[in-house]
């Protein structure tokens, strides 16, 4: 027998390798006790978290945990069935409805993940003869999407608008392009040029697609993203979001002013062919979005927080994704994966919980200790993150 | 030198800086295990590829491109066709 699984024999290596030095295992760990979006108990020590998408601390509120009880009790546990079947509730429609209000837009598709609204949209959207333009640093849903579909894919350099463009202008054209774009890369936390590639795009006839997952409920004067900010939101004409990061849930979702997009409900195999989220959930997500559209506080308090900690992170000597915080993630640059696992750990001792990303996930073979902010990290906490940051950076020799 | 030795010698110029290996190159030598790049590697190479030669090599071609040689080919068609 062929062992199918040899060929992951490397994996293996490296990561016994980096555990025989007695590290925790930095994609194992378990958090025993949640007691709000900023602090869990892990290895039974109370942890700050520093390496969640809860950028609006929307998981423990109130009224968002009260309506999720209400539909459950109502509900049940689950629908048992795609959203073209009997997989659509009154509580689907009510998401649907609070997400073309947030956007003040005319049609809200939600899907079971985020990553399935990427998956879905973009290979239903381009056909064989199409082309897909992606940044080469896209989420891997957005690369997975083009897997799934038949389109021509064309990758350009990583927020280079004359890179998109000299690609747009050798492409043919009579053909059907869709330029898919991000609001905020998610692993250096810098923000997309969305106003010169938008138009770039529609100049050479394309449709956008942009990806604000991590920009949404804090960026923008509503909230609604990267394109929102720039000014450009009108000329979207689809965008991608998740439930899993502001709105404090789990599912995905694409809103649109396209007259024809309702016709993706029956067209789009990942939104077809899966159950739909369950009531509690869907409950949780509308009872979350109605809230962010009044977050201008937090939204105020959560770009503070990244201004601080970018601030003071610069100032202890660290190497910084970016030059100026853009968003509620601050990504500090590793040597390599071995002083970047240590350092992990030593900050895990500390109480602090960051997220340690490498490639594939991180451009150009970055080790990356990657924190997000939430709008519910206090200032006095962002000063015990810096703290530990110092004191685990001499430790390991990251910082002198 | 030919055309066609010519986009040999470019493609082998645009190889080096991604060369850190220090590899010994020639057309059979093969991008994933020979030079060891990873994916995004790939593309960003790619980039500078499709710049010199002002022509466009789809993710779907490149899946089809194993080695430099195929590579110099690829790049002599759509060079030819434009």
């Amino acid at each position: 027998m062929n062992d199918l699984l040899a060929k992951f024999d490397p994996i293996i290596g490296e990561r016994e390798a980096l555990l025989a030095t007695g590290l925790t295992d930095p994609f194992g760990l378990v958090m025993e006790r949640v007691e709000s979006p900023t602090v869990a108990i892990c290895n039974g020590k109370r942890t700050i978290l520093l390496g969640t998408y809860n950028y609006m601390g929307m998981t423990f509120d109130p009224d968002v945990v009260a309506a999720g009880k209400k539909a459950l009790d109502e509900y049940g546990s689950g629908t048992t069935g795609s959203r073209v079947l009997n997989g659509t509730y009154q509580g689907h429609m009510e998401c649907e409805a609070a997400l073309r209000e947030f956007y003040a837009m005319d049609h809200a598709m939600v899907f079971s993940t985020g990553y399935q609204a990427n998956l879905g949209i973009i290979s239903t959207l381009a056909g064989k003869d199409d082309y897909v333009i992606i940044d080469i640093d896209s989420h891997a849903s957005i690369y997975d999407g083009c897997a799934l579909g038949n389109a021509q894919i064309v990758a350009f350099r990583h927020n280079d608008v004359e890179a998109l463009e000299k690609r747009l202008k050798r492409l043919p054209p009579e053909t059907g392009k869709l330029v898919v774009l991000e609001g905020v890369y998610s692993m250096l936390g810098d923000v997309a040029p969305l106003k010169e590639m938008v138009a770039v795009s529609k100049a050479a006839g394309a449709m956008v697609l942009v990806d604000e997952a991590h920009s949404m409920g804090f960026i923008g004067e509503n909230g609604r993203g990267v394109a929102e900010a720039q000014g450009v939101i009108d000329d979207i004409d689809f965008i991608i979001g998740t439930f899993s990061k502001s709105v404090g849930t789990v599912g995905g979702f694409c809103v649109s002013n396209h007259p024809k997009f309702e016709i993706l409900r029956l067209v789009c195999r990942p939104y077809v062919f899966t159950a739909s989220l369950p009531p509690s959930v869907v409950a949780t997500a509308a009872t979350s979005i109605r809230k962010l559209m009044h977050g201008g506080n937090k939204r105020a308090h959560l770009l503070e927080n990244s201004k601080r900690l970018h601030g003071g992170l610069k100032d202890l000597g660290f190497t910084l994704g970016t030059e100026e915080p853009q968003s509620a993630i601050i990504a500090v640059i590793m040597p390599n994966l071995q002083t970047g696992a240590a350092m992990w750990q030593a900050l895990l001792n500390e109480g602090l919980y960051v997220n340690l990303a490498r490639p594939p996930a991180t451009p150009a073979g970055m080790t990356l200790l990657r924190c997000s902010l939430c709008a519910e990290h206090s200032i006095e906490q962002v000063g015990e993150i810096l703290g530990m940051f110092a004191s685990a950076g001499r430790a390991t020799g990251c910082i002198a | 030198m030919t055309d066609r030795d010519q986009s040999l010698a470019k493609v082998l110029a645009l190889i080096e800086p991604f060369n850190k290996k220090g590899v010994a190159v020639d057309e059979s030598t093969r991008f994933a295990q020979d030079l060891e790049w990873d994916s995004l590697t790939v593309l960003d190479f790619v980039a500078s590829v499709e710049d010199e030669f002002d022509v466009l090599i789809t993710m779907n071609m490149q899946a089809e491109i194993e080695t430099v040689g195929q590579l110099v080919d690829s790049v002599e068609t759509l060079s030819a066709d434009r």
